[in-house]
């Protein structure tokens, strides 16, 4: 079988995998979330915590579990790794410096999971397991739970109550994360991926040279860095270690597992609206975005051969695993790219500029196509929002979503929502680019320097933790801006969703009539694709400019 | 139509109706309206005017920015970009003194109605009382409960309403309408408005306003803007234009650094010109614009609406409640068909129902006369005509008219009227209506129209036979027009509801002939009020019209309460809008104007934002070519020299907002359609015509001024 023909397959099984769970999995994650029953474990898990579980709270109270939760994840995290040498299963590991622990604290807390350290040679076992993957599962599912308080917000009318935190987010965790990681880890195993205990093995390699491998819970912890769009690996070289993802069924598999959740979760939410189509149109807006950009990076790697390397090879192999090739990688990297992994199972710094500049691009959409689980869903509501205002002020009325009237109050959380993002990036990167020592951790010059810094402060305001590779991040400045980076990225949208689901639930809906703006129609779908990728372009084609564009176009 | 007081009448041209749809419009811009309101535009150069419009303060510090930055180091580029920054922020301001300078011009009319009014108050006015003690005061000193006796020439002092007598006034001053107007005490005519004109008889007016807060006081500061707020509407769009300029000022600043690094730092003058070619400038010079204009055509057709939220509620509306004389019927019913009974011909029932409608001088009485006339041909015989005739003219009491014809010593007696009235006529004149009079004229009140019937007593020698000739059928007559103007509103997604206080059965055969949704029959003011309430709780926004005193809790109930200028000051007071016309039907019209006003700021605001993509492909490769040769395959518009497309850019910005300012006050075209057909065409029109036309602008004005010296 040929490169092309696999690649063609491997994409479109992956499709046709995705539209089979979209409605049973959505379905479930709808059922998850609007059941009245308890289950007895969750039962008493809340008995433990003290929750009365069959209350639901305000937009400000389920705010302040949300931060309260991130906080003490953080704090605890960070404490983890600092006392790691004082605890099991340490393998020998050191403790972790304070820059690298703030930094890895944030970025498990926050979903981003951006890695500026060697897991290998950093994080002991009982890290690893009890705090780096604990947090794979609640992070993604304290995603699910905040937009599941964002449709409780169109779906409520006259209350206050946007549901509970701490059902949400046990729910999710207990009845959905869990037992698609259990059953999927196992295939993964039985797959070649590695899972045990071990310490590091030194040995011998055929030409005499010494080699540590350190084992360990490896399988576990990968299935759920992919489902729960996390992508922090356990060894540095992340999905493209073979322990990670020993060969291309594994690969795809990776694929597929960090894609489900967040196009399953439309389903989810055109379920609990009552209104299936509405789901449908927000997953067309993102897998339009998502097939566009596949083939654009497939098309750069395969045809903009950017180095000599390259020429040789006949394609942009540099930087990517033979295992895998150019096909698998540039879906890999989509995907990990729109969906706020961030693993990789190539390196995006070697890639064209044109599929390069794509990956930056795709993290600067916001993680909307389908974006990180939860946040994918919520970010690209937002941006359904502003498109049904400017939409709806052009069919003569007050600006109404699913019967929910987009008033000033609504606006201004909404415009505070992709005013953040931005923000953080832009005014991160400007700093990084204006401080002369900090901008010296380029690993290349000229425009592909700048790529690097602009990639990383994306990728850790998008929350989705990926590398462009070159960029040397382990110093404090770094470790201390990308994981403010990241924090800001993440806590304050959520604010603005919450804030804007409380005040959606406190409304009466309007009546659907003729002169309601449809929002499940295919003119809805391409408008929000076009208000996506205008203002996301207006918004960093300067800097992209700088960056791919002048090293692309020659 | 018009006299020297009177606001711009209704403006025919341009607002004509025609068979393919229609449009709602407003006057045309006269360019020396522009020359006009230049002054006020300079005026609102004060930076403390400009920071309340965010986007449009930001291109005046950049001016400001500009303008050192050219004084420090002079060059030609600098300085078009500054003349053309500060021209940007003057275009901004005379779009919006152009709009209020319309309306200032019509305070100016009103307020020379405010003349130094002597008022004649009474001191101790009771009901009744003879010769109550008079004195003379200025109106200025009038308070709250006063009366005032005003006799015919002269000026009412002050809004109130009549407590005695009945006199005709002259309200042009307000309506622009000439012809008279009648004002009572008690009843729905007994507001009077201070300024306009007793022409006859005497009134005493009890004042129900205090000096200052009248209702031309009231007029004079809507038309002039003085009481304008921003809508809800406008300050949710001002917040996203906020964020959206907020967003571009970071991408720009933020640029430095990078061009820093790349090894093209610019200037201040290129980075503020970027940000102001990016930053919505387009919408934000004209967003306060097409507010003042929105509610300057409700004024053009006199229409006063007492907040521009009252404005943007209207596009909102999902349910009309109609009343349906007046805005779905004609006022008065009209003679439909002859029904004639036994064996009496058409002709005959004709003739007789004519001749005995002679001396009926009611609506309904002359539309018998006419309706034989146009379909049998009778002419109708003036009273004089016929020599041995007696007329019995129509009275309330008698609820019949007719004639007595004497013919040769045979009298012949016709009487047309009420069914009962004259079925009891014959029974006394010895007669039996045939069993078929009953069914009849049952199965005519069944189909919503209202019975009368002849008939007819002849006297000859001393025997005399009574018999009914027939029954006419009076019938509501649904005004033309009005089935296809509530399709559109359906197609709106409207529903309209007829209100009226007919049988049910009458009101289902009138709701069904004019195609409304739904009808309230035998409406009390407590069933109307109860429909707003539950339509509400729906979610729904409900507009109606009123002008009794017992429609004023259902009008400030309602979300769009217009009250008709000729009802109750209750009824004033308790609405959102006042029609100086008192036209019902024009209800249908101020929604348009409503979603009008929210479709152009829509349609603005996306054309603003496509707008940015034409002029970072003039404006980024003219930034960094010189580092980046590769850049320079953006320069897609093949613009001459970097000065050059940035220079363009600028300009462009700057004149399309003149260019817009007529689209502005006027607001785009407007048709009655679905949600999803306006979104279309919008979208192609301002969304893709935003997209493509700054190319062919930009590239425009980049062949022009490449020949400036200095850019080159």
């Amino acid at each position: 079988m040929n490169d092309t023909l696999a690649g063609w397959l491997q994409a479109l099984a992956l499709i046709g995998a995705l539209a089979l769970s979209y409605r049973p999995l959505g379905d479930y994650i709808a059922h998850v979330l609007t059941t009245p029953k308890h289950l007895r474990a969750e039962r008493f898990l809340y008995r433990l915590g003290g929750v009365n579980a069959d209350v639901d709270q305000r937009w400000p109270v389920y705010l302040r579990s949300v931060l309260a939760f991130s906080a003490v994840s953080v704090i605890f995290l960070y404490a983890f790794q600092r006392l790691q040498s004082h605890l099991l299963l340490a393998i020998g590991m050191k403790a972790v410096p304070p820059g690298t622990a703030f930094n890895t604290a944030a970025s498990f807390v926050t979903n981003t999971n951006w890695q500026s350290y060697s897991g290998e040679t950093t994080m002991g076992h009982l890290v690893q397991m009890a705090g780096l993957a604990v947090q794979n599962f609640v992070s993604a599912a304290v995603g699910i739970a905040v937009v599941a308080a964002l449709i409780r917000g169109f779906t409520r009318k006259r209350t206050d109550r946007i549901g509970n935190f701490w059902v949400d987010l046990t729910r999710v965790t207990v009845r959905v994360l869990l037992p698609i990681a259990f059953v999927f880890a196992i295939v993964l195993v039985a797959a070649g991926a590695v899972e045990n205990l071990h310490g590091v093995h030194e040995i011998s390699t055929i030409v005499g040279d010494k080699q540590s491998i350190t084992g360990g819970p490896v399988a576990s912890q990968e299935v759920i860095k992919e489902l729960g769009t996390n992508g922090g690996g356990f060894y540095n070289a992340n999905s493209a270690h073979p322990f990670e993802n020993p060969n291309a069924f594994t690969n795809w598999l990776e694929i597929y597992l960090l894609l489900v959740i967040a196009t399953s979760l439309p389903r989810t939410f055109g379920t609990m609206v009552g209104d299936k189509r509405q789901g449908y149109a927000i997953v067309s807006v993102m897998a339009l975005i998502w097939v566009a950009s596949v083939v654009l990076v497939t098309v750069n790697e395969l045809h903009s051969v950017s180095s000599t390397a390259g020429h040789a090879a006949g394609g942009m192999m540099e930087g990517k695993e033979q295992r895998f090739g150019i096909w698998a990688s540039a879906l890999f990297a989509t995907s990990t790219t729109l969906t706020s992994t961030g693993a990789v199972n190539s390196f995006h710094d070697s890639y064209t500029p044109g599929g390069g500049g794509m990956t930056i691009f795709n993290m600067m959409l916001g993680e909307i196509a389908p974006g990180g689980t939860g946040s994918g869903l919520y970010g690209i509501l937002i941006l359904a929002v502003i498109t049904v205002f400017v939409a709806g002020l052009m069919v003569g009325r007050t600006p109404e979503y699913l019967g929910k009237k987009l008033g000033s109050r609504e606006m201004k959380f909404a415009s505070l929502y992709i005013l953040t993002t931005p923000a953080i990036v832009l005014i991160g990167a400007g700093t990084a680019m204006s401080l002369r020592g900090e901008r010296a951790n380029m690993l290349n010059s000229g425009p592909h320097g700048f790529s690097e810094v602009l990639y990383a402060f994306t990728s850790a305001a998008n929350n989705n933790g990926s590398a462009f590779a070159g960029l040397t991040v382990s110093s404090d400045w770094w470790n201390t801006a990308l994981g403010l980076a990241m924090l800001f990225g993440r806590f304050l949208p959520m604010i603005f969703v919450l804030a804007l689901a409380g005040s959606l639930a406190r409304q009466q809906p309007v009546p659907v009539t003729t002169g309601t703006l449809p929002t499940h129609r295919p003119q809805f779908v391409g408008l929000l694709s076009g208000v996506i990728l205008i203002v996301v372009g207006l918004t960093y084609f300067p800097a992209l400019a700088l960056g791919p564009l002048a090293e692309g176009l020659h | 139509m018009s006299s020297p007081t009177t606001l711009e009448p209704p403006v025919p041209t341009g607002g004509s109706r025609g068979p393919s749809g229609h449009r709602v419009t407003g006057g045309l811009l006269d360019p020396k309206q522009l020359l006009i309101a230049l002054p006020d535009a300079a005026r609102k150069l004060d930076p403390r005017v400009m920071v309340r419009n965010p986007v449009m303060f930001v291109v005046e510090v950049g001016a400001v920015l500009t303008t050192l930055s050219a004084i420090k180091d002079p060059s030609v580029f600098a300085w078009v970009i500054t003349v053309w920054l500060w021209l940007t922020v003057v275009f901004a301001n005379l779009a919006e003194a152009v709009a209020e300078g319309r309306g200032k011009a019509q305070a100016e009319t009103l307020r020379k109605t405010k003349t130094d009014t002597v008022a004649r108050r009474l001191g101790d006015w009771k009901p009744g009382a003879a010769a109550p003690r008079e004195e003379e005061v200025p109106a200025a000193s009038l308070s709250l409960g006063d009366h005032v006796v005003v006799e015919a020439g002269q000026i009412i002092p002050g809004d109130g309403d009549v407590v005695e007598g009945v006199a005709s006034v002259d309200e042009s001053a307000i309506t622009g309408e000439s012809a008279p107007v009648i004002r009572e005490s008690g009843g729905d005519r007994s507001a009077v408005t201070g300024g306009t004109k007793v022409l006859s008889d005497r009134i005493v007016v009890r004042i129900t306003s205090k000096p200052g807060e009248t209702f031309i006081d009231r007029m004079i500061a809507l038309v002039e803007g003085a009481a304008r707020q921003k809508t809800p509407n406008e300050i949710a769009l001002n917040i996203l234009l906020a964020s959206l300029t907020i967003v571009f000022l970071l991408a720009v600043v933020t640029l430095q650094p990078f061009a820093v690094f790349a090894g093209a730092e610019q200037t201040i003058v290129v980075l503020v010109a970027l940000v102001v070619a990016l930053i919505p400038t387009t919408i934000g010079a004209l967003l306060s614009a097409i507010g003042i204009a929105g509610m300057d055509r409700l004024v053009q057709r006199n229409v006063l609406a007492m907040s521009g939220r009252a404005v943007e509620a209207a596009g909102d509306v999902n349910t009309l409640l109609l009343d349906k004389t007046g805005t779905i019927t004609l006022g008065n019913r009209e003679a439909a068909e002859f029904l004639p009974v036994g064996d009496v011909s058409v002709a005959e029932l004709a003739d007789a129902a004519q001749l005995s409608s002679l001396s009926d001088e009611t609506p309904e009485g002359r539309s018998i006369v006419v309706l034989a006339k146009e379909r049998y041909g009778l002419r109708a015989r003036a009273e004089g005509e016929l020599p041995h005739a007696e007329f019995v003219p129509f009275t309330a009491q008698t609820r019949m008219s007719g004639v007595d014809l004497d013919e040769d010593g045979d009298r012949r007696s016709l009487r047309k009227g009420a069914a009962t009235a004259v079925m009891q006529w014959i029974r006394n004149n010895g007669g039996h209506p045939t069993q078929e009079v009953g069914p009849m004229v049952d199965s005519i009140a069944a189909s919503g129209g209202t019975p009368l019937v002849v008939g007819e007593v002849v006297q000859r020698g001393g025997e005399s036979t009574a018999t009914v000739l027939g029954v006419i059928n009076l019938k509501d007559v649904v005004k033309a027009g009005m089935r296809e103007r509530f399709d559109e509103l359906r197609r709106m997604g409207i529903k309209t509801v007829m209100i009226t206080g007919d049988n049910p059965l009458t009101a289902k055969a009138i709701a069904d002939e004019a195609g409304v949704d739904d009808f309230l029959a035998e409406a009390t003011p407590e069933d109307k009020m109860a429909l707003i309430k539950k339509e509400q709780e729906g979610g729904k926004l409900v507009a109606m019209t009123g002008d009794g005193t017992n429609d004023a809790p259902a009008l400030a109930q309602a979300d769009v309460g217009v009250a008709m200028n000729t009802g109750t000051s209750a009824a004033k007071e308790a609405g959102n809008m006042v029609d100086l016309d008192s036209n019902p039907t024009k209800l249908i019209e101020i929604v348009e104007i409503g979603k009008q006003l929210l479709i152009t700021r829509g349609a603005l605001t996306t054309f603003s934002i496509a707008n940015d993509v034409a002029k970072y492909f003039a404006i980024i490769p003219a930034m960094f070519t010189s580092v980046y040769p590769g850049l320079d395959k953006l320069n897609i518009m093949g613009l001459h020299s970097p000065t050059s497309a940035i220079s363009s850019a600028i300009i462009f910005n700057a004149l399309i907002i003149v260019a817009l300012i007529p689209l502005a006050l006027r607001g785009v075209r407007y048709r009655p359609s679905t949600a999803s057909q306006l979104l279309s065409r919008n979208i192609w029109v301002y969304g893709l015509g935003g997209l493509a036309l700054p190319f062919a602008g930009i590239k425009l004005i980049d062949l022009i001024i490449q020949f400036i010296p200095g850019l080159r």
